[in-house]
């Protein structure tokens, strides 16, 4: 019927080429409305790769800092298996999940991917990532190797979706030359918060004409409020609900009110117009809790020659948060053979090392970390990886960015001293609770 | 399959005289051929426009999953909807937003008829300047003003500091927040009304100010009572562009807010509403209602404006 190109029938043509393109449209949003992976099944039957292999595969990830070292490991992998192509794809951070998640309904997925722990309960849970588990079992990936608590943030319903290609913790990041501006000791060993709390307020006190303050919150829970709910001997989430209401967590957020209240820290408002790292990298602010990327963004600032870490004080008890990023693979991958034998590959030992010497991050592989700390040798970045001895997972769910926002929402009001700490917490505890009942 | 003689037949009986009582049947002289003609835009709109429209329309009756697949729920997204305090305060802000950016249409009518002044010196150079904003990047133009509106270190506080005012910290403060992009959007809207009334100056007859001049019109009497009148058309034009566009309001608001600011659930517009339930919270089927109902306000809206301005150019 399509093949005569006679004039005789332009409105059934039309009629046609209406109908087909419609109907490739209700194809294509059935298809993205039906079951997204193909399941774990698949996944099961792991087979260390021949040197033969062929494929092409996508790799998705969302730093273009860490481009250079990506392609290095690629090039390492390629000695090997020859046969495999990869192509890099970049998306900024901002668009990568909305991306990935428009990319997971429509079955089209890259081959791998990088997945960190807010969105792998998500991804695991819709079976839209192939298992790690045959690797493991051939002896060809060791858990072992890896920060515990990392490999537990990528384990969901005792599967293995990935092992971190790096990590990061918190810590201080100190100016000394505002320390000793304002005339206070820097700090030693592990401290306090009472006395980090009175190290903030001097300073603050001290160079008030100067614009100057000690330390700062933010509207960030990893960098700041999870950690001081861990040091108080809370947690975030707690088999599934929010733990928010229970005094330790209470404890851990008014922290930060004190903080404001002390005058130790500019105010919520200061803060979202200039954020803590702003405040810290023109000089502004004594002490910034920031995670170990931070050294990247410190380069070329000002006040990089003046820069020393400083563990987290100590609250009822150490803590600070760790997380890091990891390759997965999709469950949708039609060459899921050579995409995990990458995967594999980039979290062993020579691929760590070649990320670590790029400087950028901390690799996760256990002794590969020294190239890190030498980076900034005068920074004590050392600080970064004694802290993985009382290191706290991430708290993440299935449902992380939602209950993400309500934090965000809710939590300045506390901060601020606009509203007390406690109602603040039962108030985003209910709502919380609510988001994570519906899954 | 086909007979090829068809086509051309169609065209002589409809070159023929018009039979059966008169009655209107010009489309099916013509055949298919007119809508071949349109076929490819016809095709364009249902396919990119109306279908998104029907799919979302169906999309705001289901209860969707995250990664597609979805649920019938009838009207319960609806339900939820109305009774959810962030639209209403969402639909508060956009109108607060709409309503700022509307002044910039008088004051647009102002300026562009000072550019038209004959004899105005560097008068395209001022052209420039004013419709610059309005080429600019909605990102970048935002990204500037965070800066002045900063409330330690920007311009806007400087200034203010030195008449003895100590501004708010504009964009972090709930209430002061919308003024603030408020602000930004009829800048950047000005440059365009401008160009628009600009054009629309052109097309009135120097002859009419020529003859108010003769009668000893003031040059205000001349603006009002004829570069207002004859302007009307483009005014309203411009009235239609720019609610629709205010009602649209995303960009400007997320970037120059940003997504961890506490004053951000304050200080919502509706498609900012919109977009924090559909892509950061994954509610596709809730999103759905809630563009349902954008697109309800700017139909009734516009609706009511061309009922206006029917009556509004009859008065006039």
């Amino acid at each position: 019927m399509t093949t005569t190109g006679s004039p005789a029938r332009p409105a059934r043509r039309l009629r046609g080429a209406l109908a087909t393109s419609l109907g490739l449209l209700l194809v294509a949003t059935a298809c993205g409305g039906s079951e997204p992976g193909g399941g774990g099944g698949a996944a099961a039957e792991y087979t260390p790769p021949g040197d033969d292999l062929e494929a092409s595969l996508t790799y998705s990830v969302w730093d273009q800092t860490q481009v250079d070292s990506i392609e290095a490991n690629i090039a390492a992998f390629q000695e090997q298996h020859p046969g495999v192509e990869v192509s890099v794809d970049v998306t900024p951070f901002g668009e990568y999940w909305t991306k990935l998640q428009t990319q997971a309904s429509s079955g089209t997925l890259p081959d791998l991917f990088w997945m960190n722990g807010p969105n792998v309960q998500l991804y695991a849970s819709n079976d839209l990532l192939a298992p790690l588990d045959g690797a493991v079992e051939a002896g060809d990936v060791d858990p072992a190797n890896y920060p515990e608590s990392l490999i537990d943030l990528y384990t969901y319903d005792d599967a293995l979706y990935g092992v971190p290609k790096d990590f990061d913790t918190i810590a201080i990041w100190a100016n000394r030359a505002i320390f000793e501006q304002a005339g206070v000791e820097v700090p030693e060993g592990d401290w306090t918060w009472e006395e980090f709390q009175a190290t903030a307020a001097e300073i603050s006190q001290a160079l008030e004409a100067e614009g100057i303050y000690g330390a700062a919150g933010g509207m960030d829970g990893q960098t700041t409020y999870y950690d001081t709910i861990y040091q108080a001997g809370g947690s975030v989430i707690e088999d599934g609900e929010s733990a928010y209401d229970t005094p330790e967590a209470q404890a851990g957020i008014d922290f930060w009110r004190e903080l404001i209240e002390s005058g130790g820290s500019p105010t919520m408002a200061q803060l979202t117009d200039t954020t803590a790292d702003q405040w810290f990298t023109s000089g502004r602010l004594g002490m910034y809790w920031g995670g170990s990327w931070f050294r990247a963004a410190l380069t070329d600032t000002p006040v990089a020659e003046d820069v020393v870490v400083l563990p987290l004080p100590t609250g009822e008890e150490q803590a600070t948060v760790i997380h890091g990023v990891a390759n997965v693979v999709a469950a949708s991958s039609d060459q899921q053979q050579a995409a995990q034998a990458l995967q594999v590959f980039l979290a062993g030992e020579e691929a760590q090392r070649q990320l670590g010497e790029a400087g950028s991050v901390i690799p996760a592989y256990t002794g590969t970390q020294d190239t890190f700390t030498e980076s900034m040798p005068d920074a004590d970045l050392q600080v970064f990886l004694d802290a993985l001895d009382y290191a706290q997972p991430l708290p993440v769910s299935e449902s992380t960015a939602e209950w993400n926002a309500l934090e965000v929402e809710l939590l300045p009001q506390a901060f601020s001293g606009a509203e007390p700490v406690e109602e603040v917490t039962t108030e985003l505890a209910q709502q919380m609770d609510a988001v994570l009942a519906e899954g | 399959m086909a007979s090829p003689t068809s086509a051309p037949g169609r065209w002589r009986a409809a070159g023929a005289p018009a039979d059966e009582g008169g009655r209107r049947r010009p489309l099916r002289r013509d055949g298919a051929w007119p809508l071949l003609f349109a076929g490819p835009l016809v095709t364009g709109i249902a396919v990119f426009y109306l279908w998104p429209v029907v799919q979302t329309a169906w999309f705001s009756l289901t209860t969707s999953e995250v990664f597609g697949g979805s649920t019938f729920s009838g009207l319960d997204n609806y339900r939820e909807l109305f009774a959810d305090p962030l639209l209403y305060r969402s639909l508060a802000n956009t109108l607060v937003y709409t309503g700022v950016v509307l002044l910039g249409i008088p004051i647009a009518l102002y300026l562009a008829s000072l550019l038209n002044l004959p004899g105005l010196r560097f008068a395209s150079f001022y052209r420039v300047l004013y419709f610059l904003p309005y080429v600019a990047m909605p990102t970048a133009v935002a990204m500037v003003w965070r800066v002045i509106y900063n409330g330690d270190f920007g311009l806007v506080n400087h200034v203010l500091g030195l008449v003895g005012i100590e501004g708010p910290y504009w964009i972090s403060t709930p209430g002061a927040a919308i003024l603030a992009v408020s602000v930004v959007g009829l800048w950047s809207s000005l440059g365009f009304s401008m160009i628009v009334v600009a054009a629309g100056l052109k097309n009135i007859p120097p002859e009419y100010y020529e003859a108010a001049e003769l009668d000893g019109a003031s040059r205000f009497r001349q603006f009002r009572s004829i570069t207002v009148p004859l302007l009307a058309p483009t005014i309203f034009f411009l009235l239609v562009v720019t609610v629709i566009a205010s009602f649209q309001l995303f960009d400007l608001l997320y970037a120059i807010l940003g997504n961890a600011n506490p004053a951000l659930s304050q200080s919502m517009s509706l498609v900012y509403f919109f977009y924090q339930e559909g892509f950061v919270s994954n509610d596709k089927g809730y999103a759905a209602a809630i563009a349902m109902v954008i697109f309800a306000i700017i139909g009734l809206t516009t609706a009511l404006q061309f009922r206006l301005q029917r009556r509004w150019a009859q008065g006039g």
